[in-house]
């Protein structure tokens, strides 16, 4: 395979994972009108929780249980989903902001747990040396990664179906229903705050489910891959793609981490030695930028939601 | 002891500054400005522009470690802040204020602070700097307390700046107008109040104190690129512990929050203290919403 | 007609434009003249009045104030254009005292004359007087309401438009709150009301329009629409939206 065929195959991995957070952020803002600042934050507890369930016994370490990797990510999800009710229920009754700056604080708290939680994180060193699961029956590391595209994929699509017939279902007629009208929803007798903690928490379980797909595609975790900037490009693919539209997440995933990635070579390519700093703050400021004017220029996105434009989005004008 | 209680009442003061601002224009703007922590730290490096201009301007004064340079460059950097305030409410959040609801304001302060913040690192750089290399010697205040004077100037000027803005709140049209618009905004305008102008004092009084914050935070601490987003929590926790709106709330939410991430060290390993204002906001959220005191946009929906 | 203070006609006005609330509604009030609109609810009362005040976009028809255009004006300049209004709900400030409430209401004059007219309302009424620096929020309904009259009076405006100045308030505070209506409206103002207390209003009322799913229906003198039976028939006959036999008259 040419080099550019095994280059593609390692983006589209890590782009249709991120497309899974995507969809999950996507059942959140784009369906019910959540704004979840901690993205990263959940991926991250994902990603630890499944290193932690998944990987050998170590001495210095809590924690090694050994899972099998399913298992492991199963219980990542499921961390997730506590972290989330706990964020859920003390903020969902309230105004929708206070989810935004909670949410944002449990990433900050999170990426402190695994910086300086050593005995169950390794800290700044992070979790290294996982197993990676069926690795022993590939014989070549693009053999390996073209069986993991397809699992990836395969996750991806089944995620894609499951939330296609989640919005179509009553059950996702009402989540519409919380974000354009809570009054109308309100007087059809439903709980609003449980509908929306119950996107919520599911919305995290997938942002959860692509953090220890992650960890099983590279064999460690570390910190560092948890940098908050990865919030600001979930964000900028789903609104790129256009939220309220499932297949325009997937399709935002795809072209933000393209572009991601080429604006990446290209500076490192062409600025002086000396300024790498500079240069990844400028293509820092491209997603800034993205999300900035996409909300101002084209709040549909690409695609775009099916549905007409919310309808509160017109009224309490000041 | 005694040096935790003064080093938390500084922090606080720093922050209470900069949650006044959010304050402001949670409670009359009525959106969770991501960004106004960023404005802290455009201000604090305005001002270190500022000085390396003015730098000839004279020396140290008397026990501190600044000069002119740097009082002019404070009043440079609240007018430099102001102007990134109304630019970003011009350029981007009055685009978005007719047509959507208003966590697409959010959404928007979440890029625009990625973008403040990076314009920063991409000027002044990632290294970590100071207004002065002069050594101050930490002159003792009480037993078992030291304090340098720049410190005690950062806790003189906080309280100044926070008594002169609640006598303005009180006693003159506009902040009376503020904190009607902050109730009310619509009976503001049947009042014949302009509301763009409120709006438009709102921004530079919440800017001119977050670049005041900057400042002091720089003087006492260090510059550094990530200042505003270190605050982002500590602001908000303060602002939603005073409730949302209230200015006398947000200084003392601040307080709280300064002297609880000081005194955490003898609780949680130091690593912890960023994590200690998201504590303090989940148990606000949990236990009282609303805030210690009541704000004018209350957090029930 | 050559002395009506008010003019609209034709006036189409919703919150949004794809759902008009009002229908095409018009009417006039005259200098001096104390007005009531009363309907069944969501007749579009209430819209009507908003939009007068410019809190309600009108998208086809006209306000004329004296003359003057007044369709598209900014709320904030209707006091300069010498319209008040009071809504119904929240027409205080509760976090300010009552002196504030005043001075807010004054902001646009100037200095010297928002004092002499503070001073002039603390004199019509002196109970506001006696609670000044305390806070609105302790206020009984009527006190309220009575603050809002006096916060709109202020600039002294050639016309007064409330919403639903009675709603909620105990039987002895409507009779307050209309006792001081109608001593206002003896004093030349001239007022433009909406009310539910349809039995209270026509008894204070110069003239009434009725007003029902948009549109107004009938109007005349408050005596004689008191003993109209189209008026009953929109009020009282069958339920409250089957009015459209009603409308015929």
């Amino acid at each position: 395979m040419s080099g550019f065929g095994i280059y593609l195959v390692f983006f589209l991995i890590i782009a249709l994972n991120y497309g899974i957070m995507v969809l999950g952020l996507n059942l959140q803002w784009g369906y019910t009108g959540l704004f979840n600042a901690g993205v990263v934050g959940f991926y991250a507890i994902g990603a630890y929780g499944t290193a932690i369930l998944a990987g050998p016994d170590r001495a210095a370490l809590i924690g090694g249980f050994g899972l099998p990797f399913p298992l492991a990510i199963l219980g990542g999800m499921i961390l997730c989903a506590l972290a989330a009710i706990v964020v859920g229920l003390a903020t969902l009754k309230l105004r929708e902001e206070y989810l935004a700056i909670a949410t944002f604080g449990i990433a900050i708290t999170i990426q402190l747990v695994a910086l300086n939680f050593e005995s169950l994180t390794g800290g700044a060193n992070g979790l290294v040396g996982l197993p990676r699961p069926f690795i022993d029956a590939f014989e070549s590391t693009t053999s390996y990664n073209l069986f993991f595209l397809a699992v990836v994929a395969c996750v991806t699509g089944l995620v894609y179906v499951a939330l296609e017939a989640a919005v179509r279902s009553p059950w996702g007629r009402l989540l519409n229903a919380v974000r354009e009208d809570e009054v109308a929803a309100r007087s059809l007798g439903k709980n609003i705050a449980l509908i929306r903690l119950q996107a919520f928490v599911l919305g995290c379980t997938l942002i959860g489910l692509s953090g220890g797909i992650y960890v099983a595609f590279i064999g460690f975790v570390s910190p560092l891959d948890f940098l908050p900037i990865l919030t600001f490009q979930i964000w900028a693919m789903l609104i790129v793609g256009g939220s309220g539209n499932n297949a325009g997440a997937l399709l935002g995933a795809i072209v933000v981490w393209a572009l991601w990635t080429m604006s990446g070579l290209a500076i490192s390519r062409f600025s002086p030695v000396g300024f790498q700093n500079q240069a990844g703050a400028i293509q820092t400021m491209l997603i800034g930028l993205l999300i900035v004017s996409m909300l101002i220029f084209r709040p549909r996105g690409l695609i775009g939601e099916r549905a007409t434009v919310s309808s509160h989005k017109e009224r309490g004008a000041p | 002891m005694l040096q935790a209680l003064a080093d938390g009442i500084l922090t606080g003061a720093i922050i209470a500054l900069g949650a006044i601002g959010l304050t402001l224009t949670m409670g009359i703007l009525r959106f969770a400005n991501f960004a106004h922590a960023e404005l802290i730290t455009w201000g604090a490096y305005m001002a270190l522009a500022a000085v390396s201009l003015l730098g000839p301007l004279g020396g140290p004064i008397g026990p501190f470690s600044f000069g002119l340079p740097l009082i002019l460059g404070t009043i440079a950097a609240m007018a430099l802040t102001s102007v990134l305030a109304l630019a970003i409410d011009g350029l981007v959040f009055r685009q978005l204020r007719g047509t959507s609801n208003h966590l697409t304001l959010v959404f928007a302060s979440f890029g625009v602070s990625l973008l403040v913040r990076m314009l920063i690192l991409l000027i002044f750089g990632g290294a970590a700097t100071y207004y002065s290399n002069t050594l101050q010697i930490a002159i003792p205040v009480a037993p078992g307390l030291r304090l340098m004077p720049d410190q005690l100037f950062a806790l003189g000027l906080a309280a100044v700046l926070v008594v002169a803005l609640y006598l303005f709140l009180q006693h003159t049209r506009l902040g009376l107008s503020m904190r009607a618009l902050a109730e009310n905004p619509d009976l503001t305008r049947v009042n014949g109040v302009s509301t763009a102008r409120v709006i438009r004092w709102t921004w530079i009084i919440g800017a001119s104190l977050a670049a005041v914050a900057g400042v002091l935070y720089g003087l006492t601490v260090q510059l550094r690129p990530e200042v505003g987003f270190h605050l982002i929590l500590p602001l908000f926790a303060a602002a939603i512990l005073g409730g949302v709106g209230n200015i006398p709330g947000a200084v003392i939410g601040g307080m709280i929050v300064g002297l609880a991430e000081s005194f955490a060290v003898f609780i949680l390993p130091p690593g912890y203290k960023m994590a200690v204002p998201f504590l303090i906001l989940l148990a606000v959220l949990y236990v009282r919403p609303t805030g210690l005191f009541a704000g004018t946009a209350g957090a029930a929906k | 007609m050559s002395d009506a203070l008010l003019t609209v006609s034709g006036v189409v006005a919703g919150y949004r434009r794809d759902l008009p609330i009002l229908h095409g509604i018009s009417l006039e009030v005259h200098r001096g003249e104390l007005v009531t609109i009363v309907g069944p609810n969501g007749a579009g009362k209430s819209t009507l009045i908003k939009a007068i005040a410019g809190l309600v976009p009108i998208s086809e028809g006209r306000v004329e104030l004296d003359g003057t255009d007044i369709t598209s004006l900014a709320t904030h300049k209707m006091g300069s254009a010498s319209v008040a209004y009071v809504p119904q709900t929240d027409n205080v400030f509760t976090t300010l005292t009552i002196d504030e409430n005043l001075r807010l209401g004054a902001a646009a004059l100037p200095r010297s004359l928002a004092k002499d007219r503070i001073a002039q309302a603390y004199k019509r009424f002196p109970a506001l007087r006696d609670h000044r620096d305390r806070k609105a929020r302790v206020l009984s309904g009527g006190q309220r309401q009575l603050l809002a009259f006096a916060r709109s009076l202020l600039t002294e405006p050639a016309l007064l438009m409330l919403d639903e100045p009675s709603a909620g308030l105990s039987p002895a505070a409507v009779s307050e709150v209309f006792g001081h209506l109608t001593d206002l409206s003896k004093d030349g103002i001239t007022i433009l009301m909406v009310e539910q207390n349809v039995k209270a209003a026509l008894a204070i009322s110069d003239r009434t329009y009725v007003f029902a799913e948009g549109e107004n229906r009938i109007d005349g003198p408050s005596g004689v629409l008191a003993d109209d039976p189209d008026m009953k028939a929109i009020y009282f006959g069958g339920t409250k939206r089957s009015t459209h036999a009603a409308s015929a008259g």
